[in-house]
Protein backbone atom coordinates (compact mmCIF):
# COMPACT_ATOMS: atom_id res chain seq x y z
CA UNK A 1 0.00 0.00 0.00
CA UNK A 2 1.20 2.97 -0.65
CA UNK A 3 1.52 4.68 2.48
CA UNK A 4 3.36 2.03 3.72
CA UNK A 5 6.42 3.49 2.68
CA UNK A 6 9.12 3.74 5.31
CA UNK A 7 9.77 7.80 4.30
CA UNK A 8 6.03 8.16 3.87
CA UNK A 9 5.29 10.32 1.14
CA UNK A 10 5.30 13.28 3.01
CA UNK A 11 8.80 14.19 2.53
CA UNK A 12 11.05 15.05 5.65
CA UNK A 13 7.93 15.00 8.07
CA UNK A 14 8.47 12.27 10.90
CA UNK A 15 5.03 10.00 11.19
CA UNK A 16 3.41 10.47 14.51
CA UNK A 17 2.80 7.00 14.19
CA UNK A 18 3.72 4.20 12.05
CA UNK A 19 2.89 0.82 11.88
CA UNK A 20 5.09 -2.12 10.07
CA UNK A 21 3.67 -5.29 8.90
CA UNK A 22 1.71 -5.50 12.26
CA UNK A 23 0.43 -8.71 12.98
CA UNK A 24 -1.67 -10.13 16.23
CA UNK A 25 -3.13 -13.33 16.77
CA UNK A 26 -5.15 -14.09 19.54
CA UNK A 27 -5.24 -17.97 20.86
CA UNK A 28 -3.29 -21.25 20.28
CA UNK A 29 -2.77 -22.44 16.51
CA UNK A 30 -4.95 -23.69 14.55
CA UNK A 31 -7.78 -22.42 16.62
CA UNK A 32 -6.01 -18.80 16.40
CA UNK A 33 -8.17 -15.86 15.65
CA UNK A 34 -5.92 -12.90 12.97
CA UNK A 35 -6.72 -9.68 14.18
CA UNK A 36 -4.36 -8.09 12.53
CA UNK A 37 -2.55 -9.56 9.40
CA UNK A 38 0.60 -7.46 8.24
CA UNK A 39 -1.08 -4.43 8.46
CA UNK A 40 0.66 -0.95 7.68
CA UNK A 41 -0.07 2.26 8.53
CA UNK A 42 1.73 5.77 8.62
CA UNK A 43 -0.07 9.19 9.88
CA UNK A 44 1.58 12.76 9.52
CA UNK A 45 1.24 15.00 12.34
CA UNK A 46 -1.72 17.52 10.95
CA UNK A 47 -3.74 14.39 9.65
CA UNK A 48 -6.47 12.70 10.61
CA UNK A 49 -6.51 9.00 9.53
CA UNK A 50 -10.45 6.96 9.89
CA UNK A 51 -9.90 2.83 9.52
CA UNK A 52 -12.93 1.79 8.78
CA UNK A 53 -14.58 -2.32 8.66
CA UNK A 54 -17.24 -4.43 9.80
CA UNK A 55 -16.81 -5.72 13.08
CA UNK A 56 -14.19 -8.46 13.79
CA UNK A 57 -12.03 -6.87 11.71
CA UNK A 58 -9.20 -5.99 13.55
CA UNK A 59 -10.25 -2.03 14.01
CA UNK A 60 -9.99 -1.84 17.53
CA UNK A 61 -6.95 -4.40 17.73
CA UNK A 62 -5.24 -1.58 15.22
CA UNK A 63 -5.74 0.74 18.06
CA UNK A 64 -4.92 -0.72 21.34
CA UNK A 65 -1.36 -2.01 19.73
CA UNK A 66 -1.11 1.85 18.42
CA UNK A 67 -1.92 2.89 21.74
CA UNK A 68 0.64 0.79 22.81
CA UNK A 69 -1.88 -0.71 25.27
CA UNK A 70 -0.68 -4.25 23.64
CA UNK A 71 1.94 -5.76 21.74
CA UNK A 72 2.16 -7.08 18.22
CA UNK A 73 3.41 -10.44 17.43
CA UNK A 74 5.66 -9.35 14.59
CA UNK A 75 5.69 -5.59 12.73
CA UNK A 76 6.85 -3.07 14.50
CA UNK A 77 5.21 0.37 16.04
CA UNK A 78 6.87 3.69 16.12
CA UNK A 79 5.12 6.41 17.85
CA UNK A 80 7.18 9.90 17.35
CA UNK A 81 10.02 7.92 15.49
CA UNK A 82 10.50 5.88 18.60
CA UNK A 83 9.89 1.86 18.54
CA UNK A 84 7.30 0.87 21.21
CA UNK A 85 8.85 -2.78 21.31
CA UNK A 86 12.04 -1.44 22.86
CA UNK A 87 10.54 0.43 25.93
CA UNK A 88 10.74 -0.31 29.32
CA UNK A 89 7.04 -0.34 31.27
CA UNK A 90 7.82 3.21 32.45
CA UNK A 91 8.76 4.73 29.52
CA UNK A 92 6.11 3.09 27.91
CA UNK A 93 3.61 4.57 30.61
CA UNK A 94 4.90 7.83 30.40
CA UNK A 95 4.33 7.55 26.68
CA UNK A 96 0.78 6.75 26.92
CA UNK A 97 0.26 10.04 29.16
CA UNK A 98 2.50 12.71 27.66
CA UNK A 99 1.86 12.41 23.88
CA UNK A 100 -1.10 10.14 22.98
CA UNK A 101 -4.82 11.12 24.23
CA UNK A 102 -7.59 8.70 24.13
CA UNK A 103 -11.20 9.57 23.31
CA UNK A 104 -13.72 7.53 24.86
CA UNK A 105 -17.02 6.66 23.46
CA UNK A 106 -19.07 8.24 26.81
CA UNK A 107 -16.37 10.58 27.29
CA UNK A 108 -16.13 9.67 31.25
CA UNK A 109 -15.79 13.02 32.16
CA UNK A 110 -15.08 12.59 36.37
CA UNK A 111 -18.25 14.52 37.70
CA UNK A 112 -16.46 15.61 41.16
CA UNK A 113 -14.30 17.59 39.16
CA UNK A 114 -14.85 21.16 37.05
CA UNK A 115 -14.22 21.02 33.71
CA UNK A 116 -10.66 22.76 33.96
CA UNK A 117 -9.77 20.30 36.51
CA UNK A 118 -10.96 17.47 34.28
CA UNK A 119 -9.32 19.17 31.48
CA UNK A 120 -5.95 19.20 33.69
CA UNK A 121 -6.34 15.74 34.95
CA UNK A 122 -3.67 13.29 32.53
CA UNK A 123 -0.88 16.13 33.34
CA UNK A 124 -1.71 15.99 37.30
CA UNK A 125 -1.64 11.96 37.09
CA UNK A 126 1.78 12.39 34.98
CA UNK A 127 3.55 14.59 38.09
CA UNK A 128 3.29 17.92 36.17
CA UNK A 129 2.39 20.99 39.09
CA UNK A 130 -0.96 21.58 39.53
CA UNK A 131 -0.54 25.51 38.72
CA UNK A 132 1.59 24.33 35.35
CA UNK A 133 -1.59 21.72 35.01
CA UNK A 134 -4.12 24.43 34.96
CA UNK A 135 -2.76 26.50 32.38
CA UNK A 136 -2.19 24.19 30.26
CA UNK A 137 -5.78 22.44 30.93
CA UNK A 138 -7.44 26.17 30.03
CA UNK A 139 -5.18 26.55 26.70
CA UNK A 140 -7.21 23.19 25.96
CA UNK A 141 -10.38 24.58 26.59
CA UNK A 142 -9.80 28.13 25.04
CA UNK A 143 -8.88 25.55 21.98
CA UNK A 144 -12.33 24.26 22.03
CA UNK A 145 -14.23 26.97 22.97
CA UNK A 146 -14.73 26.42 26.79
CA UNK A 147 -12.90 28.45 28.27
CA UNK A 148 -16.31 29.97 29.88
CA UNK A 149 -17.28 26.90 31.26
CA UNK A 150 -13.61 26.28 33.49
CA UNK A 151 -15.39 26.08 36.65
CA UNK A 152 -18.43 24.58 36.08
CA UNK A 153 -18.92 20.71 37.14
CA UNK A 154 -20.12 18.45 34.29
CA UNK A 155 -23.75 17.63 35.11
CA UNK A 156 -23.86 21.62 34.77
CA UNK A 157 -22.62 21.35 31.29
CA UNK A 158 -24.57 20.93 27.64
CA UNK A 159 -24.04 17.52 25.96
CA UNK A 160 -22.28 19.04 23.72
CA UNK A 161 -19.58 21.44 25.90
CA UNK A 162 -18.81 17.72 27.73
CA UNK A 163 -17.65 16.44 24.32
CA UNK A 164 -15.50 19.55 24.04
CA UNK A 165 -14.01 19.46 27.30
CA UNK A 166 -13.46 15.40 26.86
CA UNK A 167 -11.63 16.17 23.48
CA UNK A 168 -9.63 19.26 25.49
CA UNK A 169 -8.61 16.36 28.44
CA UNK A 170 -7.50 13.75 25.31
CA UNK A 171 -5.29 16.97 23.77
CA UNK A 172 -4.05 18.54 26.69
CA UNK A 173 -0.01 19.23 27.01
CA UNK A 174 0.23 19.37 23.13
CA UNK A 175 -0.31 15.29 22.69
CA UNK A 176 0.63 14.74 18.93
CA UNK A 177 -1.63 11.53 19.17
CA UNK A 178 -5.34 11.40 19.36
CA UNK A 179 -6.97 7.83 19.22
CA UNK A 180 -10.53 7.47 18.84
CA UNK A 181 -12.45 4.17 19.15
CA UNK A 182 -16.21 5.25 17.91
CA UNK A 183 -15.58 8.56 19.52
CA UNK A 184 -19.56 9.74 19.35
CA UNK A 185 -20.77 6.68 21.02
CA UNK A 186 -25.12 6.90 21.35
CA UNK A 187 -24.47 10.92 19.96
CA UNK A 188 -27.41 11.77 17.48
CA UNK A 189 -25.45 12.59 14.33
CA UNK A 190 -25.45 16.13 14.13
CA UNK A 191 -23.56 15.68 17.38
CA UNK A 192 -21.62 12.52 16.26
CA UNK A 193 -20.48 15.18 13.20
CA UNK A 194 -19.72 17.62 15.65
CA UNK A 195 -16.69 15.73 17.59
CA UNK A 196 -15.46 14.49 14.34
CA UNK A 197 -15.18 18.31 13.36
CA UNK A 198 -13.45 19.13 16.67
CA UNK A 199 -11.19 15.94 16.57
CA UNK A 200 -10.23 17.21 13.02
CA UNK A 201 -10.01 20.74 13.99
CA UNK A 202 -7.20 19.18 16.42
CA UNK A 203 -5.29 17.75 13.06
CA UNK A 204 -5.57 21.10 11.30
CA UNK A 205 -3.22 22.35 14.88
CA UNK A 206 -1.05 19.82 14.70
CA UNK A 207 -2.22 16.49 16.03
CA UNK A 208 -2.53 12.59 14.38
CA UNK A 209 -5.31 11.19 15.27
CA UNK A 210 -6.70 7.43 14.39
CA UNK A 211 -10.47 7.26 14.45
CA UNK A 212 -11.71 3.85 14.43
CA UNK A 213 -15.61 3.85 13.30
CA UNK A 214 -18.03 1.77 11.49
CA UNK A 215 -20.04 4.85 10.40
CA UNK A 216 -19.02 6.27 7.11
CA UNK A 217 -20.77 9.60 7.62
CA UNK A 218 -18.27 10.18 10.62
CA UNK A 219 -15.29 8.49 8.72
CA UNK A 220 -15.77 10.73 5.99
CA UNK A 221 -14.54 13.53 8.00
CA UNK A 222 -11.06 11.95 7.98
CA UNK A 223 -8.08 13.28 5.82
CA UNK A 224 -7.71 9.46 4.59
CA UNK A 225 -9.97 6.67 5.10
CA UNK A 226 -8.32 3.10 5.18
CA UNK A 227 -10.70 -0.15 5.30
CA UNK A 228 -9.89 -3.10 7.07
CA UNK A 229 -11.35 -6.50 6.67
CA UNK A 230 -10.36 -9.74 8.37
CA UNK A 231 -6.82 -7.82 9.36
CA UNK A 232 -5.95 -6.76 6.43
CA UNK A 233 -5.99 -3.34 4.84
CA UNK A 234 -8.49 -4.08 1.91
CA UNK A 235 -8.27 -0.40 0.21
CA UNK A 236 -7.54 3.23 1.33
CA UNK A 237 -9.12 6.59 0.23
CA UNK A 238 -6.67 8.99 -1.58
CA UNK A 239 -6.63 12.67 -0.08
CA UNK A 240 -9.50 13.95 -1.62
CA UNK A 241 -9.06 17.28 -3.72
CA UNK A 242 -11.54 20.46 -2.07
CA UNK A 243 -14.46 20.30 -2.24
CA UNK A 244 -15.08 22.79 -5.38
CA UNK A 245 -14.95 19.58 -7.63
CA UNK A 246 -18.40 18.50 -6.59
CA UNK A 247 -20.16 22.39 -7.59
CA UNK A 248 -18.96 23.17 -10.65
CA UNK A 249 -21.48 23.35 -12.71
CA UNK A 250 -22.51 20.14 -14.49
CA UNK A 251 -20.32 17.73 -13.06
CA UNK A 252 -22.62 17.65 -9.77
CA UNK A 253 -25.33 15.68 -11.20
CA UNK B 1 -39.68 19.85 -11.79
CA UNK B 2 -39.83 21.88 -8.56
CA UNK B 3 -38.19 25.03 -10.34
CA UNK B 4 -42.19 26.54 -10.60
CA UNK B 5 -42.83 25.53 -7.04
CA UNK B 6 -39.47 26.90 -5.64
CA UNK B 7 -39.98 30.16 -7.30
CA UNK B 8 -43.59 30.35 -6.15
CA UNK B 9 -42.44 30.09 -2.25
CA UNK B 10 -39.36 32.86 -3.06
CA UNK B 11 -42.33 34.73 -4.35
CA UNK B 12 -44.63 33.99 -1.27
CA UNK B 13 -42.11 36.37 0.71
CA UNK B 14 -43.02 39.44 -1.43
CA UNK B 15 -43.21 40.58 -5.12
CA UNK B 16 -39.21 40.03 -6.60
CA UNK B 17 -37.85 40.51 -10.21
CA UNK B 18 -36.67 37.52 -12.25
CA UNK B 19 -33.26 38.54 -11.56
CA UNK B 20 -33.62 38.29 -7.93
CA UNK B 21 -35.47 34.89 -8.18
CA UNK B 22 -32.68 33.35 -9.82
CA UNK B 23 -30.48 34.50 -7.18
CA UNK B 24 -32.27 33.62 -4.46
CA UNK B 25 -33.30 29.76 -6.12
CA UNK B 26 -29.25 29.54 -6.23
CA UNK B 27 -28.85 30.47 -2.64
CA UNK B 28 -31.98 29.16 -1.01
CA UNK B 29 -30.86 25.54 -2.45
CA UNK B 30 -27.16 25.48 -1.41
CA UNK B 31 -26.22 27.06 -5.01
CA UNK B 32 -25.70 23.02 -6.01
CA UNK B 33 -28.35 23.55 -8.56
CA UNK B 34 -27.32 25.92 -11.09
CA UNK B 35 -30.52 27.89 -12.86
CA UNK B 36 -30.55 29.96 -16.05
CA UNK B 37 -31.96 32.98 -16.43
CA UNK B 38 -33.95 31.98 -19.72
CA UNK B 39 -35.35 28.74 -16.96
CA UNK B 40 -36.25 31.34 -14.06
CA UNK B 41 -38.26 33.32 -17.49
CA UNK B 42 -39.61 30.89 -19.11
CA UNK B 43 -41.22 29.43 -15.83
CA UNK B 44 -42.50 32.25 -14.81
CA UNK B 45 -44.36 33.21 -18.02
CA UNK B 46 -45.84 29.76 -17.18
CA UNK B 47 -46.88 30.45 -13.66
CA UNK B 48 -48.77 33.82 -15.38
CA UNK B 49 -50.27 31.99 -17.83
CA UNK B 50 -51.64 29.47 -15.00
CA UNK B 51 -52.91 32.31 -12.70
CA UNK B 52 -49.96 31.10 -10.16
CA UNK B 53 -48.22 34.65 -10.19
CA UNK B 54 -48.84 37.46 -11.85
CA UNK B 55 -46.30 40.28 -13.25
CA UNK B 56 -46.64 44.61 -13.04
CA UNK B 57 -48.47 45.68 -15.85
CA UNK B 58 -47.02 48.56 -16.44
CA UNK B 59 -43.10 47.52 -17.13
CA UNK B 60 -41.58 46.48 -19.85
CA UNK B 61 -40.65 42.68 -20.79
CA UNK B 62 -37.53 41.51 -19.30
CA UNK B 63 -35.27 42.24 -16.00
CA UNK B 64 -37.61 45.22 -14.88
CA UNK B 65 -40.39 42.99 -14.61
CA UNK B 66 -41.91 42.51 -11.21
CA UNK B 67 -44.17 39.42 -10.11
CA UNK B 68 -45.98 38.67 -7.46
CA UNK B 69 -47.80 35.79 -6.32
CA UNK B 70 -51.47 34.76 -6.53
CA UNK B 71 -53.99 33.39 -4.08
CA UNK B 72 -54.36 30.52 -6.46
CA UNK B 73 -50.42 30.04 -6.49
CA UNK B 74 -50.56 30.06 -2.71
CA UNK B 75 -53.00 27.28 -2.53
CA UNK B 76 -50.78 25.58 -5.49
CA UNK B 77 -47.58 25.93 -3.29
CA UNK B 78 -49.37 24.45 -0.13
CA UNK B 79 -50.60 21.87 -2.02
CA UNK B 80 -47.17 21.09 -3.41
CA UNK B 81 -45.12 20.76 -0.47
CA UNK B 82 -47.67 18.41 1.56
CA UNK B 83 -48.04 16.05 -1.65
CA UNK B 84 -44.66 13.63 -0.87
CA UNK B 85 -43.69 13.09 -4.06
CA UNK B 86 -43.70 9.55 -6.23
CA UNK B 87 -40.85 7.10 -4.50
CA UNK B 88 -43.37 3.91 -5.18
CA UNK B 89 -40.87 2.63 -8.27
CA UNK B 90 -37.23 1.80 -7.15
CA UNK B 91 -35.24 3.84 -9.44
CA UNK B 92 -33.18 1.85 -11.90
CA UNK B 93 -30.15 2.03 -9.97
CA UNK B 94 -26.59 1.86 -12.42
CA UNK B 95 -24.57 0.43 -9.12
CA UNK B 96 -27.32 -1.80 -8.12
CA UNK B 97 -27.06 -2.89 -11.45
CA UNK B 98 -23.09 -3.20 -11.58
CA UNK B 99 -23.16 -5.30 -8.26
CA UNK B 100 -26.34 -7.62 -9.77
CA UNK B 101 -24.33 -8.59 -12.95
CA UNK B 102 -20.81 -8.69 -11.08
CA UNK B 103 -22.33 -11.88 -9.35
CA UNK B 104 -22.57 -13.79 -13.12
CA UNK B 105 -19.60 -12.50 -15.04
CA UNK B 106 -17.12 -15.59 -14.65
CA UNK B 107 -14.04 -14.55 -13.19
CA UNK B 108 -15.43 -11.78 -11.71
CA UNK B 109 -14.47 -11.16 -8.28
CA UNK B 110 -17.25 -9.27 -6.93
CA UNK B 111 -15.85 -8.04 -3.48
CA UNK B 112 -13.19 -6.52 -6.05
CA UNK B 113 -16.30 -4.75 -7.44
CA UNK B 114 -17.39 -3.76 -4.14
CA UNK B 115 -14.54 -2.03 -3.02
CA UNK B 116 -13.97 0.06 -5.75
CA UNK B 117 -17.39 1.56 -5.38
CA UNK B 118 -17.13 1.93 -1.94
CA UNK B 119 -14.19 3.89 -2.54
CA UNK B 120 -15.23 5.94 -4.42
CA UNK B 121 -18.17 6.65 -2.83
CA UNK B 122 -16.24 7.22 0.95
CA UNK B 123 -13.76 10.02 -1.35
CA UNK B 124 -17.29 11.31 -2.57
CA UNK B 125 -19.06 11.57 0.81
CA UNK B 126 -15.28 13.28 2.33
CA UNK B 127 -16.06 15.99 -0.37
CA UNK B 128 -19.29 16.73 0.69
CA UNK B 129 -17.53 16.87 4.13
CA UNK B 130 -15.23 19.57 3.70
CA UNK B 131 -18.26 21.39 1.97
CA UNK B 132 -19.75 20.93 5.52
CA UNK B 133 -17.11 21.90 7.51
CA UNK B 134 -16.56 25.10 5.22
CA UNK B 135 -18.91 26.96 3.64
CA UNK B 136 -22.14 24.92 4.88
CA UNK B 137 -21.14 25.98 8.55
CA UNK B 138 -23.35 29.71 7.83
CA UNK B 139 -25.72 28.30 5.24
CA UNK B 140 -28.39 26.38 6.52
CA UNK B 141 -29.75 25.70 2.89
CA UNK B 142 -26.32 24.27 1.70
CA UNK B 143 -25.92 22.24 5.39
CA UNK B 144 -29.39 20.86 4.74
CA UNK B 145 -28.65 19.91 0.72
CA UNK B 146 -25.21 18.28 1.90
CA UNK B 147 -26.40 16.31 4.83
CA UNK B 148 -29.19 14.72 2.27
CA UNK B 149 -26.36 13.63 -0.33
CA UNK B 150 -24.12 12.41 2.66
CA UNK B 151 -26.97 10.42 4.11
CA UNK B 152 -27.80 8.84 0.18
CA UNK B 153 -24.27 8.13 0.04
CA UNK B 154 -24.25 6.36 3.11
CA UNK B 155 -27.50 4.79 2.34
CA UNK B 156 -25.69 2.92 -0.87
CA UNK B 157 -22.35 1.84 1.11
CA UNK B 158 -24.45 0.37 3.61
CA UNK B 159 -26.41 -1.42 1.08
CA UNK B 160 -22.60 -2.47 -0.37
CA UNK B 161 -22.17 -3.82 2.87
CA UNK B 162 -24.85 -6.06 2.82
CA UNK B 163 -24.33 -6.79 -0.36
CA UNK B 164 -20.68 -8.26 0.50
CA UNK B 165 -21.99 -10.47 3.15
CA UNK B 166 -25.18 -11.59 1.11
CA UNK B 167 -22.97 -12.31 -1.59
CA UNK B 168 -21.00 -14.21 0.60
CA UNK B 169 -23.03 -16.56 2.19
CA UNK B 170 -24.26 -17.78 -1.20
CA UNK B 171 -20.63 -18.70 -2.25
CA UNK B 172 -20.24 -20.20 1.19
CA UNK B 173 -23.80 -22.78 0.88
CA UNK B 174 -24.46 -25.24 -1.35
CA UNK B 175 -26.15 -24.56 -4.29
CA UNK B 176 -29.76 -24.83 -4.73
CA UNK B 177 -31.42 -28.00 -6.09
CA UNK B 178 -32.80 -26.18 -9.38
CA UNK B 179 -35.78 -28.73 -8.81
CA UNK B 180 -37.69 -26.31 -6.22
CA UNK B 181 -39.51 -23.87 -8.37
CA UNK B 182 -40.46 -20.41 -7.26
CA UNK B 183 -43.48 -19.84 -7.08
CA UNK B 184 -44.75 -18.06 -10.16
CA UNK B 185 -48.00 -16.08 -8.98
CA UNK B 186 -46.17 -14.21 -6.31
CA UNK B 187 -43.19 -12.82 -8.65
CA UNK B 188 -45.54 -11.87 -11.10
CA UNK B 189 -47.37 -9.91 -8.55
CA UNK B 190 -44.28 -8.65 -7.19
CA UNK B 191 -43.35 -7.72 -10.77
CA UNK B 192 -46.58 -6.02 -11.39
CA UNK B 193 -46.39 -3.56 -8.54
CA UNK B 194 -42.99 -1.98 -9.87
Amino acid sequence: MSQAGPDGDSGNAVSVLELRGVSKAYGQEPAAVHALAGVDLSVRAGEMVAVMGPSGSGKSTLLTIAGSLEDADSGEVLVCGMAVAGMTRGRRARLRRRVIGYVFQDFNLLPGLTAAENAALPLELDGVPVPKARVAGLAALEALGVAHRAGWFPDQLSGGERQRVAIARAVVGDRRLLLADEPSGALDSVNAGEVMRLLHEACQRGAAAVVVTHDARLAAWADRIVLLRDGRMTGHTTRPPGPESLLTPGQAR
Amino acid sequence: MSVPHVLLALLSEGPKYGLQLREEFEAGTGEVWPLNVGQVYKTLGRLERDGLAESDDTGPEGPQKRYRITDAGQLALAGWLRTPPDLTSPPRDELLMKVLVAARVPGTDAHEVIQAHRVYLLELMQQWTRLKEGEARDDLSLALVVDAELFRLDAVIRWLDAAEVRLERAAAEPPRPASVPVPAPQLRRLGARR
